[in-house]
């Protein structure tokens, strides 16, 4: 893991010092409101808890995971910049760990800074803090499952463009795998084992039981092995396509 | 004398051999010693980009080995890239990063914090001249100074090896100036006294007469010559050849009498051009392979009372010895092996 920490310190100040952070940031509020409070019907249901929150965040993040996930190497390619970070004495372990855990910690301010919601719902009521606890610890796996996608796709292309339309569709995939009108529709001809190790794979079902408040060992276990796979993948990739 | 840099039948092929692959670099073999700087010249597309990323551990070879201060590059890539400063072709720098940020990473990632890195990154502003831009956005410095960024990251750690491609282009002739000094202080003293190598790849030939002791060609992948600047000017036809201006008397076949010289191959003409004292006479004589002709042209002059407006002895042009290494047996389109009669 040489390089590690100067690599994610450098990445975390590269996303403050363009507007890249302050827009992000800023649009994922903004969005985050408007499905909490408008399309979620916070108000209207009259419960003191934090569902229609969280239940947006799948959708929010296939879109807008991948807009942080492009860069990450992708940029690298394009500048040749690339050439210099692996000419330095880093491993590549410890650049493709640093670069994701310095997106991941973005994600996670930007998460963090909803919590004004939390106040909201808090003062209206009183909502049980553990499930939203878990909601946030939920939320910020599957933040991280994206990334790691996103991140392996953008160290095969020089393009940004690219990176992205690949990314969403991934975790489009990833998202869908566990919805309902799929694995009917797959069950319609796939073996029983096949479905499900596909209805395994979603990213929604397993979010949504953690951000019920029910925190099973085999959904983080699952994040974290998605995760460390993508992250493998993506030295992987580097190292095969380095010019 | 210590060997840093050994290359071992260094060969590159971008895709599959046989498969419309390209072979970028063909069995590439040579040494640098400590204290040594060596120019690394080729035509574009020669394969010296290549060479130089797979010695700083960027591109794995296809085969050959490079070793650099002993170390394998493909078993200890580590151990190679710490000794190894490195200066990419277009010297790429974070664009969105200022200098100073940027060297600050560098230094970080090379080890080098507090003081340390502190002192490190004042030498390296220092040297090449870069106080003035520190805090300006990399994407907004102009060509030269970001290639002076990169040669401060790239000797920012007083490496052993400094490796730098194209070094001086892009730079205005005062910067150029001073980069060839900073290049040759560097091969000198080094850290403790131990001495650098110093390799640099460049299209300006005179960069090579000015800060080069040795000089590696390359062509199509493989090394045509590797020797001293000086050797390497002597495979010039023009070396020890003699330029001359005069103007002899109407009527005399300076041409012809000078041909008759011992040792002379040929005369050049350089044209003629109307003086105050009668038709002024200019051409190059050129000396057969190893033979100083001046004393007998400047003989036949004085004894002849030919009046001399210039005379010259030719060291050598590089770019003459340059073009012919790497044209000769290039398969010529036009006349290429007898097909037909094949
Ligand atoms: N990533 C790559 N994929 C395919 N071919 C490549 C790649 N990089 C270089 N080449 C080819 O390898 C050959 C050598 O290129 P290289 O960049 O090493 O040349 P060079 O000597 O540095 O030239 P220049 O003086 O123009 O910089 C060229 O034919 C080039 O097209
Ligand atoms: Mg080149």
């Amino acid at each position: 893991m040489h390089g590690f920490i100067p690599i994610l310190k450098r990445e975390l100040a590269g996303y403050f010092v363009t507007p890249v952070a302050y827009v992000f940031i800023v649009i994922f509020l903004v969005l985050t409101g408007v499905f909490t409070f408008q399309l979620g019907g916070f108000f209207e249901r009259n419960q003191s808890d934090l569902r229609p929150f969280f239940d947006f965040h799948p959708w929010l993040y296939l879109f807008l995971i991948p807009a942080i996930s492009m860069r990450l190497w992708a940029e690298e390619r394009k500048s040749g910049t690339i050439e210099l970070l692996m000419t330095l004495p880093v491993s590549r372990a410890g650049a493709v760990a640093g670069k994701f855990a310095a997106a991941w910690l973005f994600a996670g301010v930007a998460l963090a800074l909803t919590f004004p919601v939390w106040i909201t719902v808090n003062y209206l009521g009183e909502p049980d803090n553990g499930a939203i606890f878990t909601g946030y610890i939920g939320s910020f796996l599957m933040a991280g499952g994206f990334l790691a996608v996103g991140a392996c796709v953008s160290a095969a292309t020089k393009s940004q463009v690219i990176a992205f339309i690949i990314a969403v569709v991934l975790c489009f995939g990833f998202l869908l795998a566990g919805f309902t009108p799929v694995t009917d529709f797959l069950s319609g001809w796939a073996p029983p084992a096949l479905v499900d190790t596909i209805a395994g794979f979603s990213f929604l079902t397993r979010f949504d039981s953690i951000a019920k408040g029910v925190i099973d060992l085999r959904d983080l276990i699952f994040f974290a092995s998605l995760i460390a796979l993508c992250l493998f993948i993506n030295a992987a990739v580097l190292e095969a396509r380095k010019a | 004398m210590q060997t840093l840099i050994e290359l071992r039948a260094l060969t590159k092929w971008f895709g599959t051999p046989h498969a419309g692959g390209i072979l970028a670099v063909d069995g590439v073999s040579f040494k640098v010693e400590r204290g040594e700087v060596l120019g690394f010249l080729g035509p574009n597309g020669a394969g010296k980009s290549t060479t130089m990323k797979m010695v700083t551990g960027f591109l794995p070879p296809s085969s050959g080995q490079a070793l650099v201060c002993g170390n394998d590059v493909a078993v200890n890539p580590l151990d190679v890239k710490r000794t190894i400063g490195y200066l990419p072709e277009g010297a790429p720098a974070y664009a969105d990063m200022t200098p100073e940020a940027f060297l600050n990473f560098c230094a970080q990632v090379r080890g080098l914090t507090g003081e340390a890195g502190r002192k490190a990154i004042a030498r390296a502003v220092e040297r090449t001249n870069i106080q003035g831009v520190l805090r300006q956005p990399v994407e907004t410095l102009s060509k030269g100074f970001k290639r002076r960024v990169g040669l401060a990251q790239a000797i920012l750690h007083e490496p052993r090896v400094l490796i730098m491609d194209e070094p001086t282009d892009g730079l205005d002739p005062n910067q150029k100036h001073e980069v060839r000094a900073l290049i040759r202080d560097m091969a000198h003293e080094g850290a403790a006294g131990c001495g650098r190598a110093v390799v640099l790849s460049t299209h300006i030939l005179e960069e090579v007469e000015a800060v080069c002791t040795r000089v590696v060609l390359i062509a199509r992948g493989r090394v045509v010559a590797d020797c001293t600047p000086a050797e390497f000017m002597s495979k010039s036809r023009y070396h020890n050849a003699v330029t001359l201006a005069l103007v002899p008397p109407p009527g005399v076949m300076v041409f012809d009498e000078l041909r008759r010289i011992a040792g002379v191959a040929d005369v050049e003409d350089l044209g003629t051009s109307s003086t105050p004292d009668g038709t002024q006479v200019r051409c190059t004589v050129l000396a057969s392979r190893g033979k100083a002709i001046a004393p007998e042209v400047s003989h036949l002059i004085k004894s002849k009372g030919w009046q001399v407006d210039l005379m010259r002895v030719e060291a050598g042009r590089l770019d003459d010895v340059f073009r012919d290494l790497t044209t000769a047996n290039q398969p010529q389109p036009t006349k290429a092996a007898p097909a037909g009669a094949a």
